[in-house]
């Protein structure tokens, strides 16, 4: 934001309204910030081509709609404006009354309460949304958004060992994903192993490319090392798309098997898993399953995190990513330990995937593109990195809310028919990691809990740690 | 011998508009030490800002000539584009800036994400096509029924570059602008300590990468036709690449390395195959990080403990 001048502190007591030079200003810099936007609408926003009958390119402005924003760019500048001099003058005012700021113990209290609470809304989250709905029918849709917002969580606690814990950035996590999926389709589909043999073998293949990726770039560090990993991603994915005789290209694979309940399909009749427990038979069924597949899944992904960051591998992945060359001085294996990160954070990403192809019935190379990347590590990132519960409400927050946009009915009724809220989930997510990163950069829970103690466990602020160097 | 030399002439066209959008990543990594992932989508940003200009200026306000109307689409799309650098910088990277070193690359990333869909929102996600602008063409020589062509649209291309590369050059080496960016590029406390105002460096960093990712645009609307939404990603990797490939940091650097990405990809494209073009750029990116990280023409990090 643009530098706002610190006005003196009024002495207590004084009960004079606001001076003048605070509105003043705040009217100029939001003046300001609107002649900016004209200025940035005028060709893009003023102007909308469109393809006419004879192919030519056609010019329709839009002055309504730059006039619209410029408006509510006012408006928002005012009242940052107005905010931040409130906060200098209240933090002024502590200053000269010689009171320091609150000691914030909220992080640590959602913390302990939020993770027993998230636990047991994740257990009962099907149960609560058929309630809900009126029927279990009725929540599929619920349940569908239960599923992906798990699998996200999945995937940002496998990438967190990367990123969060060994502070390796890696921008082509969603490579070990694609061929934990992949494994799943190709073996199901040509050799017709079931899921349960396919689910760890994804999660072995996917780790083993993990080391093998996870070899070149042994060397490098921080933003080099995001940019190969991002390369070698869409290498990954460029090569699904052409070497068509393997995975049928763009046009991907379908018909993948659906999961059974070890072993005992989800179908009607004398063999399925509804006859087999006496059930009258519903599609749902598989649904639910599934959910508490990922669930199981997630947990254990979990649950290995928490028990290897009390291991020696865990300590020196922690270790890494404070300061590497502390680390190699005192005789730390940094290889073995950053290849240890690279290939344990794939095989959770590669048994996500399979789990993706088991559940889409369908997977196609347009399905791990580097936006699929970037929203796991904003998840990891904007959760604040290493901490597991955050990782879990950024996956709730940044997956579930853009997809509350699909409800937002009423915007039709203000913008017009034709106005489809879904075409700017990305458009706010993207304005949302950078909104983020702005006002929280270390993420949303940025204290951290020592894994070692001598006396008693103090968690310590984020900032003063020195991560995201590796 | 004819095949190459008409790729010749089509990749140092390509490579002479990678060098224009890596340069603007190669001084931003400079003087900030962070990978703008945004500069690939500002590059479309421009391209569209461009094609507006030019249906506005042709068939709004009817001038009839092509070379004027160009002319006016450059500047035009270089000051707007200019304006979107500005804007970018102060509100997702300045308020970052001494915060941790994943931040602004988090930032980036939502800032290139953010521009992509901006643009399909407000422009619709088919891509746009106009017809062919400058379509004449010199024929070089002709052998064997091949002829070997260069096309007024390659000539300008090349031309352009070449101009706004020269003074860009001036403005680095000669002006005091130059002189204070490449002061905070080397230090920036002991530059502030002397007087320059860092913040207002970093800021005209940023505009001045702008202004030649709008080059770059204009150039590519003219050479291809057609924009969409999409078209910022891979650009901006391979111009990545060459920024790397020819030294991080250094300006002749991205240059250099843009010219050798554009010819790769073209003769790539020509004798292996087109469909793995993008997957030999990406690998060139890295080959490169890993073996040579400071490039042909940059220095070698020195690691202090």
């Amino acid at each position: 934001m643009t530098s706002i001048p610190t006005f003196p502190a009024r002495p207590a007591g004084t009960n004079q309204p606001a001076p003048p030079p605070l509105l003043l200003h705040a009217l100029r810099e939001s003046a300001l910030a609107a002649l900016v936007m004209l200025g940035l609408s005028i060709p893009i926003l003023l102007f909308r081509t469109d393809q006419s009958a004879g192919q030519q390119l056609m010019l329709t402005p839009r002055i309504g709609l730059v006039a619209t924003m410029c408006a509510i760019i006012f408006a928002v500048r005012f009242v940052v404006c107005l905010y931040v001099a409130r906060r200098q003058s209240q933090r002024a005012a502590r200053q000269a009354a010689g009171v320091s700021a609150p000691q914030s113990k909220l992080a640590h209290y959602v913390v302990s309460v939020g993770v027993p609470l998230f636990l047991g809304i994740a257990v009962t989250y099907p149960l609560i949304s058929s309630m809900l709905a009126g029927g279990l029918n009725g929540a599929r849709y619920w349940i569908d958004l239960g599923i992906l917002i798990l699998t996200y969580v999945m995937l940002g606690w496998g990438l967190n060992i990367v990123v969060g814990l060994a502070g390796l950035l890696d921008l082509g996590y969603v490579a070990f994903y694609a061929v934990g999926a992949y494994t799943y389709a190709l073996l199901s589909t040509t050799y017709g192993l079931s899921f349960w043999i396919c689910l760890p073998l994804a999660g072995v293949l996917a780790a083993f490319w993990g080391i093998l990726l996870g070899f070149p770039v042994l060397r490098l560090r921080g933003d080099y090392l995001a940019i190969v990993t991002l390369a070698f991603g869409e290498i990954i994915r460029l090569v699904l798309i052409n070497w068509v005789e393997l995975t049928n290209g763009g046009a991907g694979i379908s018909s993948i098997p659906r999961a059974t309940f070890f072993g005992v399909p989800f179908e009607r009749g004398e063999n399925g898993f509804a006859a087999m427990f006496g059930l009258q038979f519903s599609a749902m069924h598989r649904i639910v399953f599934l959910y508490y597949l990922i669930l199981v899944l997630a947990l254990i992904t979990n649950a290995v995190t928490m028990r290897l960051r009390r291991l020696p591998v865990g300590r020196a992945w922690e270790a890494l990513r404070e300061d590497e060359i502390a680390c190699r001085s005192l005789g730390i294996n940094t290889r073995n330990t950053k290849l240890t990160a690279f290939s344990i954070g794939a095989g959770f990403g590669g048994l996500a995937g399979a789990f993706f192809a088991v559940r889409q019935g369908f997977v196609s190379p347009e399905s791990f593109n580097f936006l699929e990347s970037a929203i796991i590590l904003s998840v990891v990132v904007l959760g604040g990195m290493g901490s597991q519960f955050g990782v879990a409400i950024a996956a709730v927050v940044m997956v579930g809310g853009p997809e509350m946009l699909r409800h937002l009915a009423f915007t039709k009724a203000i913008f017009g028919p034709e106005f489809d809220p879904n075409e700017y989930r990305l458009l706010i997510f993207g304005l949302a990691m950078v909104v983020m990163m702005v006002w929280r950069p270390r993420g949303l829970i940025s204290h951290r809990n020592p894994s070692i103690a001598l006396k008693e466990r103090k968690a310590i602020s984020g900032s003063l740690v020195k991560e995201g160097h590796g | 011998m004819e095949v190459f030399a008409q790729q010749l002439i089509n990749g140092l066209t390509l490579g002479s508009i990678y060098g224009l959008i890596a340069i603007g990543y190669t001084m931003v990594f400079g003087i900030i030490g962070m990978v703008n992932f945004a500069h690939g989508d500002v590059f479309m940003v421009s391209a569209f800002i461009a094609m507006i200009f030019f249906l506005l200026l042709t068939t709004w306000l009817g001038i009839a000539s092509i070379a004027l109307a160009l002319l006016l689409v450059l500047v035009l799309a270089m000051l707007m584009t200019a304006l979107w650098g500005w804007t970018l910088e102060r509100l997702a990277y300045r308020p970052l800036r001494g915060s941790f070193r994943l931040a602004p690359m988090i930032s980036a990333i939502g800032v290139a994400i953010f521009l992509a869909n901006f643009v399909q929102v407000s422009q619709g996600a088919r891509n746009k096509a106009v017809p062919p602008i400058v379509t004449d063409v010199i024929v070089l020589f002709e052998r064997n029924g091949y002829a070997v062509a260069l096309s007024y649209k390659q000539i300008i291309i090349m031309s352009v570059t070449a101009v706004l590369l020269t003074a860009f050059w001036f403005v680095v080496t000669r002006t005091s602008l130059g002189r204070a960016q490449r002061a905070c590029e080397q230090d920036r406390k002991m530059a502030a300590l002397l007087g320059i105002d860092v913040d207002r460096t970093i800021s005209l960093t940023f505009v001045l990468g702008a202004a030649l990712a709008a080059v770059a645009g204009t150039m590519f609307f003219l050479y291809y036709g057609v924009v969409g939404f999409t078209d910022g990603f891979i650009p901006g990797v391979k111009a990545f690449t060459a920024a790397v490939l020819g030294g991080i940091g250094s300006l002749p650097g991205a240059v250099l390395g843009g010219l050798i990405i554009g010819l790769v990809e073209t003769f790539w494209s020509a004798y292996f195959s087109i469909e793995y073009k993008d997957v030999a750029a990406f690998s060139i990116l890295a080959i490169v990080l890993i073996f040579m990280p400071s490039g042909i023409l940059g220095r070698p990090e020195v690691e202090k403990v």
